[in-house]
């Protein structure tokens, strides 16, 4: 009844192109635009921006990163922890080393480096598939989180062996350090967020997205239709490389402030961000931003209810999580493997025909 | 001969033994695999799972209690009874047997015919189900394990080898568990060789891994089939956590020994068991002598991490089947 196509006429090219084409959807981006722009910022305070938005931003980026390559090309990849590790070292080296360049410009510049590693070791990709390069993933993960144990030139040879991010400012307002304010940490999160989203569903409606869906279809088949598996599953590793670079540099710099390689980047950062988009959608912008809120609300709704509400003992609850996020996932790959996106499409489909379906 | 060599060949002993225990977890793998195609992430906190069930048995601790202490306001932990090694271990299976029944009503048969990748990923999930069963089983402290396996390292090795060197070397140093684990795994796997070669079953099992359609055809079970694959791997990962639990006590961290066992098979390939056992001993003596000739005096240590990865990531660029794997062909 209110929400549907009927009556919303196409008169040109561009207008039947763009990223949402019916007008209640385009007016709901504009109002979700406008509140996490304009509304927000004003009303955060620390226990929000700490404990949900910031957190939830992050890993909508690193989700939509590794959407990119498992849901797009079709590439498993289980070193996103360690990608993320690249991303916040390299813009700490960065921040430390040119501490008058603005921290925008770092945080940009160690996506760029994170993406060169990820095409690095998205070369076995071009010769095995499925979860041997997985495993090759996994390498990844574990060699570089002990690059960035052993060598201290990465962490400047602090004796803690941890990196904390020096205070950076942007515009007059600190966005790193202990000093920052919640809505300045939301806003930098909010910014970067908004750029790799517009750029990822620009990119995958686009010709190398096209190229890498095509991979993940049949890569064999794609092959000869004329798609470069090279071309197409490289860019696929450092496209997503990058969005995780950028996750794991403000992880570090604006949500952490300062990390431990082997606590914040371990592996268990790399199943969080997979099941994210497992649960989110595979394969879908919406999910990667669905799955990182429903993952980062999880914990905390069941703290509350378990400890505050229930008054169970803190360690109980989070061998619960455990077993519901476990399920979860066992539920989801069941039952709706493309995950809450999926649903979403199915409720939008309902909401066609509502209140008259035939 | 010199110390320096002699010491070399110690941790190539070592190495040996640690590959036994790798050569466990990929075994239960290969199994899995091998019936039903499901690369089984899980393998690992099977082990985990077992070695606490087996633990809490033993000490006779109540299921679930922090669970009904949190809801029933109650303050129960323990029966008060200790039950012996053997009964524990029988009971253990059983328990075993329930969750391969489990898995298999509940999950894989809903996902037969899914492709590999998403078997395997909802292995990772049933991982972290299992895990958190676990927990809220038997509560997550660490376990002593002590079924009466023999502890620290063996005299007899190290005075009868003290001669071999000069005034600097002092025996080989071999951990008595080691030993015992070693003897252990052989009879496993030439039990379950003999199992699928000379019983009914084992023969269906191997008709299965074949080709599961001619199998159902000549009227063997799927479903029976695959939940005895299951339990199976459930025994090897009860072993598997029976040595490691009592080796390093009953933790978290006995989880992770699954992820050391994928460079196993991607060494001996997924669907050999002489490949399991060899991958894991190339990667047991593999990580201690690099780190031993190279980690330790030029890397700074701690190479035992990843060295394990990245021999098989440079294994899969030039023989991804592995040393013993099936062919991988592909068609369109």
């Amino acid at each position: 009844m209110l929400y549907r196509e009927a009556g919303d006429f196409k008169t040109t090219y561009v207008a039947d192109n763009q990223t949402f084409p019916l007008k209640l959807d385009r007016i709901g981006f504009w109002i979700t635009m406008a509140v996490a722009w304009l509304v927000i910022p004003f009303v955060i305070n620390d226990y929000w921006a700490s404990s949900l938005l910031v957190p939830f931003l992050i890993y909508a980026i690193a989700a939509i990163g590794l959407n990119i390559l498992t849901g797009y090309c079709g590439q498993v990849s289980l070193g996103t922890g360690g990608f993320m590790a690249v991303g916040a070292y390299a813009c700490y080296k960065l921040m430390t080393s040119f501490p008058d360049v603005n921290i925008m410009i770092h945080i940009v510049l160690a996506g760029g480096i994170t993406a060169v590693v990820g095409a690095a070791f998205g070369l076995p990709s071009l010769r095995i598939k499925g979860f041997y390069l997985a495993v090759a993933t996994l390498a990844a993960q574990f060699f570089l989180v002990w690059l960035f144990n052993k060598v201290s030139w990465f962490y400047n040879y602090s004796a803690s062996g941890q990196i904390s991010a020096p205070e950076r400012l942007v515009a007059g307002v600190a966005v790193t350090g202990p000093s920052t304010p919640a809505w300045a940490q939301y806003l930098i999160c909010l910014f970067f967020v908004t750029l790799c989203a517009v750029i990822a569903r620009n990119l995958t409606r686009g010709t190398i997205g096209r190229s890498w869906m095509a991979i993940r279809d049949m890569d064999i088949a794609a092959e000869i239709i004329g798609v470069n598996p090279l071309k197409a599953k490289l860019t696929a590793f450092a496209v997503s490389s990058f969005f995780v670079g950028i996750a794991g540099a403000l992880f570090f710099a604006v949500y952490l402030g300062a990390v431990e390689v082997g606590e914040a980047f371990g592996i268990q950062k790399s199943f969080l961000v997979l099941f994210m988009i497992i649960i989110g959608g595979l394969g879908s912008i919406f999910g990667s931003f669905a799955g990182a809120a429903f993952l980062v609300l999880l914990p905390v709704a069941l703290k509350w209810i378990g400890v505050d509400v229930m008054g169970w003992p803190t360690d109980l609850v989070a061998h619960f999580q455990l077993v519901i996020v476990g399920a979860l996932i066992m539920f989801f790959l069941i039952k709706e493997p493309h995950g809450l996106a999926q649903l979403w499409r199915l409720a939008k489909e309902k909401l066609r025909l509502w209140p008259f379906p035939y | 001969m010199s110390a320096d060599f002699l010491y070399g060949i110690e941790v190539v002993i070592n190495g040996l033994m640690a590959g036994v225990l790798y050569a466990l977890v990929a075994l239960g793998f290969v199994l899995i695999y091998k019936a039903s195609g499901i690369f089984n992430y899980a393998q690992g906190v099977m082990a985990l799972f077992s070695a606490l069930t087996l633990a809490g048995i033993m000490s006779g601790q109540v299921p679930f209690s922090h669970l009904i202490n949190a809801i029933f306001g109650t303050d129960i932990h323990y029966f008060g009874w200790n039950v012996p090694v053997l009964a524990a271990i029988i009971l253990t299976l059983i328990v075993m047997v329930i969750f391969a029944w489990g898995v298999q009503r509940y999950v894989f048969r809903h996902l037969v015919g899914q492709e590999p990748i998403i078997l395997f990923m909802a292995t990772i999930g049933l991982a972290y189900f299992l895990e958190g069963i676990g927990d809220l089983m038997w509560g997550s402290d660490i376990k002593t394990l002590a079924v009466g396996l023999p502890q620290g390292g063996s005299r007899f090795v190290e005075d009868t080898t003290a001669g071999l060197g000069g005034d600097d070397f002092f025996g080989f140093f071999i951990d008595k568990l080691d030993m015992v684990a070693t003897v252990i795994a052989i009879i496993l796997v030439a039990g379950l060789i003999a199992f699928s070669q000379y019983t009914k079953q084992g023969r269906a099992m191997r008709a299965v891994a074949d080709d599961h359609q001619a199998a159902l055809s000549v009227g063997i079970s799927l479903n029976f089939i695959w939940v005895l694959v299951w339990s199976l791997a459930g025994l090897v990962a009860l072993v598997a956590g029976i040595m490691w639990g009592a080796k390093s006590g009953v933790q978290f961290s006995l989880s992770l020994i699954a992820l050391k066992a994928l460079p196993v098979l991607m060494l001996g390939g997924f669907t050999s068991i002489p490949g399991a056992i060899v991958g894991g001993l190339i990667i047991g003596v593999g990580e201690k002598l690099f780190e031993y000739l190279i980690g330790a005096p030029y890397l700074g240590g701690a190479t035992e991490n990843w060295f394990a990865y990245v021999l098989a990531l440079l294994f899969l660029v030039f023989r991804p089947q592995g040393l013993f794997g099936e062919r991988i062909i592909e068609r369109v």
